[in-house]
C-alpha cells in the first residue's frame, strides 16, 4: 500500500498533537518513562564502574616471589627465566632486597619511618624478590602453585615463599562477578518492568480515545491509518522521556565525576563519560523509543477489531 | 475533486443496471445472550429512496441498521449494499465498503477536541484525500448544512442542532450512496429537528438514498416517505408514503 506523503505527514502531526491534547497522561506516561530508564541507567553506571573497578584490580593482582636468602645470582636467574618462560606469565621483575626496603619504607611514608629505623643493609629483614605478572588475572593461584613447585627441581629450595593476596584475590573475583550478574539481572528486570508499567499508561490513553477510534473505523479508516498516529505518539513520549533521562544522568554523572577527583582521598576514580556516554545514550534511547512503540502498539491491538 | 467524485461513480455503478442499493433475503441475528433481533426480514431499498423505520424500542431497528454499515453479520441470511455481500465480507474490506455509507446518530458522535472543520475533514483525511480536495470540499458541505461561518467551532460551543449538523456534513463529505441515521431528532426539540429534516430531505434529493429509523410522530406523519415497521424482529408493515402509525 502506497501512503501519500501528506498522510505520512498528517499521521506525524497526529502523533505529536496527541501528545499534548492528553496532557497530563502523555506527563504520566513520560515520567514512568524517565523514572525506570534513570533506574535503569543509574545501575548501568554503576555497573560499568564496578567492572572498571574490579578490572583495575585485577591488574594489581601480582605474584611475589620470595627467595631464600643463600639463593646465588645464576641460581635467581635461572629461576627468572623459568617462571619468564611460562605461558600464563607476562611480566617478571627482580626486586633486590635493597629496592624492597626502600620500597617499604616510601609506602610507609612519614609515620612508618620509626618503624623501620634501624634496618639497614646488613640487618635487612626483606628478602629478594621476583614480582610476576599474569595475563589473565583469574590464573594467578594456578601460577602460584606452579612457582612453589619449583621448589621440588632444585635440592636446595631456593623459592622461601610465594604471595598472591591468597583469599583476597579469591574473593574479590567471587565479588566483582557477583555484582556484574546481580546488576545485570536487576538492570533486565528493571527494562521489562518499565515496559509494562508504560504499556498500561498508553492502554489508559487509549482507553480514554476508544470513542475516537470507533468514529475512525466507521467513517472507513483502515487499521493502518489508526494505527500510525498512535505509533508516533508512543515513540515520541519515549524519545521525550529517554532523553530527558540521558541529561539528567549525565549532569549529575558529571557532578559525581568532578568531586571524586577532586577528592584526593578516594582511591579511585569514574569512568569518564566521554568513555560510555554514547553507548549509554544510543541503548537508553533506543530502549525509551522502543518501550514507547511496543506499549501503543500491542494496546491499540485490542481495540482494533470488530 | 473529480478524480474523487468518479471513485464514488465507480463504486455506485456495481449495482450493475439493478435499482436496488440494499437487499436483504431471510436476515436473522440473534445476538450472544440469546435475542432475537431479526427473525427472518427481506427488504429491498432502491437507490434514492428515503425510507423511515419504526417501531417499538428494542423491536430490531438498530440491528437492522447497524447490519447494513457492517456492525454486525447476519446469523443466517443474506445482505448485500452496493452490490457487496456484507455478511461474507473479509475485515479487511469492511474501511472501503463504510466509504460509501454515512452514518449518523442520536448521540453525534463528534470528535470533542476536534473543530467542526476538523470533524468534517476527518472522514476524508482517513480516506486520504488531497489537501486542497479537503479543504473545497469540507467549505462545500459546511455550506450546504449552514454553519460555513461556525467552522472553527469547537463542538462544545454549538448548539445540539448544530452538532447534528456537523455530524450530516461528516456523513455526506465522501459523496455516500446511502446514510443510516439511528434516530437523529432524538436528541433535539422539535423546531430544531424541523431543521435537520429539511436538510435530511435536500440531500436526498441530490440523490442520498436515506435510511432512518425514529420515534418520531409528527416527523413521518407531516413528511411523508416510505415506512418500514418492525415489530419483534418482523417486517410487520411496509408502505409507501405511510404514516407513523403508533400513539407513542
Amino acid at each position: 500500500m502506497v501512503m501519500i506523503f501528506n498522510t505520512l505527514l498528517r499521521h506525524l502531526r497526529e502523533g505529536f498533537k496527541n501528545v499534548f491534547r492528553n496532557g497530563w497522561m502523555s506527563v504520566a506516561s513520560i515520567t514512568s518513562i524517565i523514572v525506570s530508564l534513570f533506574i535503569l541507567g543509574v545501575f548501568i553506571l554503576l555497573v560499568l564502574n564496578v567492572n572498571s573497578f574490579a578490572d583495575d584490580a585485577d591488574s594489581m593482582v601480582q605474584i611475589k616471589t620470595f627467595l631464600s636468602s643463600n639463593v646465588e645470582d645464576s641460581m635467581r636467574e635461572k629461576l627468572h627465566n623459568e617462571i619468564a618462560a611460562m605461558e600464563e606469565v607476562s611480566r617478571v621483575t627482580f626486586i633486590s632486597k635493597a629496592e624492597g626496603l626502600r620500597d617499604f619504607r616510601e609506602q610507609l611514608g612519614e609515620e612508618g619511618k620509626d618503624l623501620l629505623e634501624g634496618y639497614d643493609e646488613t640487618t635487612n629483614p626483606i628478602p629478594d624478590t621476583l614480582q610476576v605478572e599474569v595475563v589473565e588475572p583469574t590464573t594467578v593461584p594456578y601460577v602460584a602453585s606452579k612457582i612453589e613447585q619449583l621448589n621440588n627441581k632444585y635440592p636446595d629450595q631456593p623459592i622461601y615463599k610465594v604471595r598472591y593476596g591468597q583469599g583476597t584475590t579469591e574473593k574479590l573475583f567471587k565479588i566483582t562477578r557477583a555484582v556484574r550478574n546481580i546488576g545485570f539481572a536487576f538492570v533486565a528486570g528493571l527494562a521489562l518492568m518499565a515496559m509494562f508499567l508504560i504499556s498500561n499508561t498508553i492502554r489508559v490513553t487509549i482507553l480514554a480515545r476508544r470513542r475516537e477510534i470507533g468514529i475512525m473505523k466507521l467513517v472507513g479508516a483502515t487499521n493502518m491509518f489508526i494505527r500510525w498516529p498512535f505509533f508516533v505518539e508512543g515513540a515520541l513520549i519515549g524519545f521525550i522521556g529517554s532523553v530527558i533521562t540521558v541529561g539528567i544522568l549525565f549532569i549529575g554523572y558529571n557532578q559525581l565525576a568532578l568531586s571524586v577527583k577532586e577528592d584526593i582521598t578516594l582511591a579511585f576514580h569514574l569512568v569518564p563519560l566521554n568513555e560510555v556516554g554514547p553507548q549509554i545514550t544510543v541503548l537508553l534511547v533506543g530502549l525509551g523509543l522502543l518501550i514507547g512503540i511496543w506499549g501503543s502498539t500491542v494496546s491499540i491491538r485490542r481495540f482494533l477489531k470488530v | 475533486m473529480s478524480k474523487w467524485n468518479t471513485v464514488s461513480h465507480r463504486v455506485r455503478n456495481q449495482g450493475l443496471g439493478r435499482d436496488e442499493l440494499i437487499e436483504m433475503q431471510d436476515v436473522w441475528k440473534t445476538y450472544p445472550n440469546g435475542t432475537h433481533a431479526l427473525r427472518g426480514v427481506s427488504v429491498k431499498i432502491d437507490r434514492n429512496e428515503f425510507v423511515y423505520l419504526v417501531g417499538p424500542s428494542g423491536a430490531g431497528k438498530s440491528t437492522f441498521m447497524k447490519l447494513i454499515y457492517r456492525e454486525e453479520i447476519p446469523t443466517k441470511g443474506q445482505i448485500s449494499v452496493n452490490g457487496f455481500n456484507i455478511g461474507k465480507l473479509k475485515p479487511r474490506k469492511i474501511p472501503y465498503v463504510r466509504r460509501n455509507i454515512g452514518v449518523i446518530f442520536q448521540d453525534f458522535r463528534l470528535l470533542p477536541k476536534l473543530t467542526a472543520y476538523e470533524n468534517v475533514a476527518f472522514a476524508l483525511e482517513v480516506i486520504e484525500a488531497p489537501k486542497k480536495v479537503i479543504k473545497k470540499r469540507v467549505m462545500e458541505v459546511l455550506d450546504l448544512v449552514g454553519l460555513k461561518n461556525k467552522a472553527n467551532r469547537d463542538p462544545s460551543q454549538l448548539s445540539g442542532g448544530e452538532q447534528q449538523r456537523v455530524a450530516i456534513a461528516r456523513a455526506i463529505v465522501n459523496n455516500p450512496s446511502v446514510i443510516i441515521a439511528d434516530e437523529p431528532t432524538g436528541n433535539l426539540d422539535p423546531e430544531t429537528s424541523w431543521g435537520i429534516m429539511q436538510l435530511l430531505d435536500e440531500i436526498n434529493f441530490r440523490g442520498t438514498t436515506i435510511v432512518m429509523a425514529t420515534h418520531n410522530k409528527e416527523i413521518v406523519n407531516s413528511m411523508r416517505k416510505r415506512v418500514i415497521a418492525i415489530e419483534h424482529g418482523h417486517i410487520v408493515r411496509d408502505e409507501l408514503r405511510g404514516d407513523y402509525g403508533y400513539d407513542f
